[in-house]
């Protein structure tokens, strides 16, 4: 008893010494510079995903344009979402968020700092009641999705030696927005080899949002389409699902002794799909959720931030491929003539897929 | 003059190790920050002023307020020395039947806010009672069954409901949230905004407070009386101090069992509340993990009432502390650490205290005895 008084009394008295040497010093701020705050999805920094991306657009715009940043990620339950975004909002000139699920927590904290601008990734904060952006200061970063699928279309019909690729799509009938990434993909593929033969699939239709999150579906519709189709390169736009076309690729590969080949999907996922299967995957279609942050950032300070959807397209790199692994150094040429002629307007991208 | 010394030390030897767990985890959180390079005391005072502001304690109350109904439903099954890791499982079940269900009903506000409360209680009820079944029917501990249902209730009931019961996209203020359809409003409890604000300023930045608070506040009353002014109360804690002492007294133990995990379940149904008649349905990305973090609150708090209530608002305090935190340079794991902290340093406490108090205990009886004996030989 009486030792365990002295210990406490000890601690008690470290705890003060401690605490009287504090000094009250204030946060950053009141410079001119703009200050940038910075909101990732759950698990922040190190996910080699949009986080990262989006990090490495805002250590960009620090280096190049200058401005001061803050970064926050959400706790692991997500539960302080509103409450960062705020934060954020009290010390920042532009706040940005990454991912879909801040879009309803930017939207009521924008409308209470009509001061600060909001940008959150991947949804284009739009008013599902009024079909009009949530206010004048709320933007949402979103891609020229089948841009950078036709890209990857044109790829896979150059690499394909069967003459016949596939799509795998997470869920039909969400606005058409997966079919935005068939779209591309078809036509890419067909502008390089008209006679090309494409197996398409999607694994739900919504509402039934599992073929987002359903690798093994995921895995046997693209075991079939090796197999039966006898396909060689499959795209996939679904999500966790793309993790069993990748497993199907070097199943198929390592039973049947020819190569086949995944196409990864939003990021690099020859980097982010693991060691085992990285070898299987031909290239990736690009979302820049780097290149998406520094332009609303540059736009911001120039004066020109507008509210709802801000696409980012081939244009300003908004979209693109993957070279990793160096699969396709050998038709990166050609894939970047495509590429200037979608810039140019000489080819127009169709945003519905042709039959 | 004795008695009341004695008492003084018990108190103080209660107090103490929380106190003394709470000063360790600042001690050693703030070796962390200087080892990380920032400077614990700017932090500590961030976390402080932030917390201070009117906002904030919306926010630590409408964190706290679930993780107290939580650490109640665990420390149900503490006292019976039932260890209920099914709490998890049990609210999100529970909240996801008494949305849907408060959502298809019409009624008066005075009989639908009760009716959603009774649903959610009910299916928490049944589904840990489920499990106090299997353990006094099959003899299936409880905390392996419970982990097991966690996983049936979480990946397996919940995903498939949440698919089922979605309403073509529910639009709540222009925003489009996945979820189930919305709850009248004559389901929904009101905020405590207006109440509130009748003894301080306005509350800005569209904070609400929830009024679920109020249902958690009786929850903590309700439980204290039961286990402390009941009968029944008093079987369970004799059943959880020693089983067979209670068998051989009396109490079933296999009816206290199930009674036990069942009242926990019902305790537990009530978790998801704030969620479901706050913003007024189940989202299809629910916040989760409340039922851990009540394991952790009613550890801290003794399973105690009171004691639950300040663990609460110390996590939730944390928690929303991780965000000031970040802004100011630290990282967010900080606030993970020192609530490990906190518990490790809490259990060791605890474990302290108590033998002081044994110790104490023994020394006052061996001087009654001494007393005694001298009264003897005098006499």
């Amino acid at each position: 008893m009486k030792k365990s008084v002295r210990y406490l009394a000890g601690l008690l008295a470290l705890a003060m010494v401690v605490a009287a040497c504090g000094d009250e010093g204030e946060g950053p701020g009141g410079d001119d510079a703009p200050h940038v705050g910075l909101v990732f999805d759950i698990g922040g920094r190190g996910d080699q995903s949009f986080n990262d991306a989006a990090a490495a657009g805002l250590d960009k715009a620090v280096a190049e344009l200058g401005v001061t940043k803050s970064e926050a990620s959400p706790n692991d339950d997500g539960s302080n979402r509103a409450e960062l975004l705020q934060l954020a909002a009290d010390e920042s000139d532009i706040v940005i968020a990454v991912g879909f699920l801040f879009e309803g927590d930017a939207a009521a904290v924008a409308a209470e700092n009509p001061e600060v601008n909001f940008a959150v990734v991947d949804t284009p904060m739009i008013n599902g009641e009024t079909n009009e952006p949530y206010s004048d200061n709320t933007a949402g970063l979103v891609f020229a999705e089948h841009e950078g699928s036709f890209l990857v279309g044109a790829a896979a019909a150059l690499k394909s030696e069967t003459g016949v690729i596939g799509f795998i799509g997470g869920v039909s009938g969400m606005g058409g927005l997966i079919e935005k990434f068939e779209a591309g993909f078809v036509a890419g593929a067909r502008a390089v080899n008209p006679d090309i033969e494409i197996v398409r699939q999607y694994i739900t239709a919504a509402p039934d949002f599992d073929g987002f999150v359903a690798p093994d579906r995921g895995r046997e519709i693209a075991l079939s389409m090796y197999e039966d189709n006898g396909a060689d390169i499959i795209y996939h736009a679904a999500g966790l699902s793309g993790s069993g076309l990748f497993d199907a690729a070097k199943e198929f590969s390592e039973a049947s002794g020819s190569k086949v080949w995944a196409i990864g999907v939003d990021s690099d996922q020859y980097n982010t799909a693991g060691d085992e299967v990285k070898d299987y995957i031909l290239t990736s279609m690009l979302k820049r959720v780097d290149v998406a942050v520094f332009e609303i950032i540059k736009a911001h300070i120039e004066g020109n931030f507008a509210s709802g959807p801000q696409e980012y397209d081939l244009s300003v790199d908004g979209v693109g491929y993957a070279t990793s692994g160096g699969f396709i150094d050998d038709i990166t040429d050609t894939l970047d003539d495509y590429k200037a002629k979608i810039v140019s307007g000489e080819i127009e991208v169709p945003t519905t897929p042709a039959p | 003059m004795n008695t009341s010394t004695t008492v003084w030390r018990r108190i103080l030897l209660a107090a103490a190790a929380p106190v003394a767990a709470v000063l360790l985890a600042l001690v050693l959180s703030s070796l962390v920050l200087l080892v990380v390079g920032s400077d614990p005391l700017d932090a500590f005072g961030r976390m402080v002023r932030h917390a201070l502001r009117l906002e904030t304690m919306v926010d630590i109350l409408n964190r706290a307020t679930p993780l107290y109904i939580s650490g109640i439903a665990a420390a149900v099954g503490f006292r019976m020395g039932l260890f209920n890791i099914g709490v998890e499982g049990q609210y999100l079940l529970a909240a996801i039947v008494a949305a849907h269900v408060g959502a298809l009903v019409a009624l008066p506000a005075f009989l639908h806010i009760p009716f959603i409360v009774l649903v959610a209680m009910t299916v928490g009820a049944a589904y840990s009672g489920f499990a106090g079944v299997l353990k006094v029917t099959r003899g299936i501990n409880e905390v392996i069954s419970t982990i097991m249902l966690n996983a049936i209730a979480v990946s397996g009931l919940v995903a498939f409901l949440i698919n089922r019961w979605q309403s073509g996209g529910a639009v709540t203020g222009g925003v489009g949230r996945v979820g189930t359809e919305p709850i009248p409003s004559s389901g929904r409890i009101p905020d405590l905004n207006g109440f509130v604000e009748l003894f301080t300023r306005e509350i800005t930045q569209g904070k609400r407070l929830t009024g679920v608070l109020v249902i958690a506040v009786l929850a903590g009353v309700v439980f204290h009386l039961l286990i402390n002014r009941t009968r029944f109360g008093y079987d369970l804690r004799a059943s959880g101090i020693n089983p067979i002492a209670a068998q051989v007294g009396g109490i079933p133990p296999k009816r206290m069992i199930v009674m036990a995990m069942i009242i926990s379940g019902a305790f537990a149904g009530l978790v998801g509340l704030t969620e479901i008649m706050h913003i007024g349905f189940f989202p299809a990305n629910p916040i989760q993990g409340l039922g851990f973090t009540g394991i952790a609150v009613a550890l801290l708090g003794r399973n105690r009432a009171v004691g639950a209530a300040l663990a609460a608002l110390l996590f939730a305090f944390l928690d929303v502390s991780s965000g000031v935190l970040q802004f100011s340079g630290a990282p967010r794991e900080i606030v993970v650490i020192m609530q490990g902290i906190i518990i490790l340093a809490a259990v060791i406490a605890y474990e302290v205290a108590r033998r002081a108090r044994e110790r104490e205990e023994a020394r006052t009886a061996a001087e009654a005895l001494e007393v005694n004996e001298t009264e003897e030989v005098v006499a």
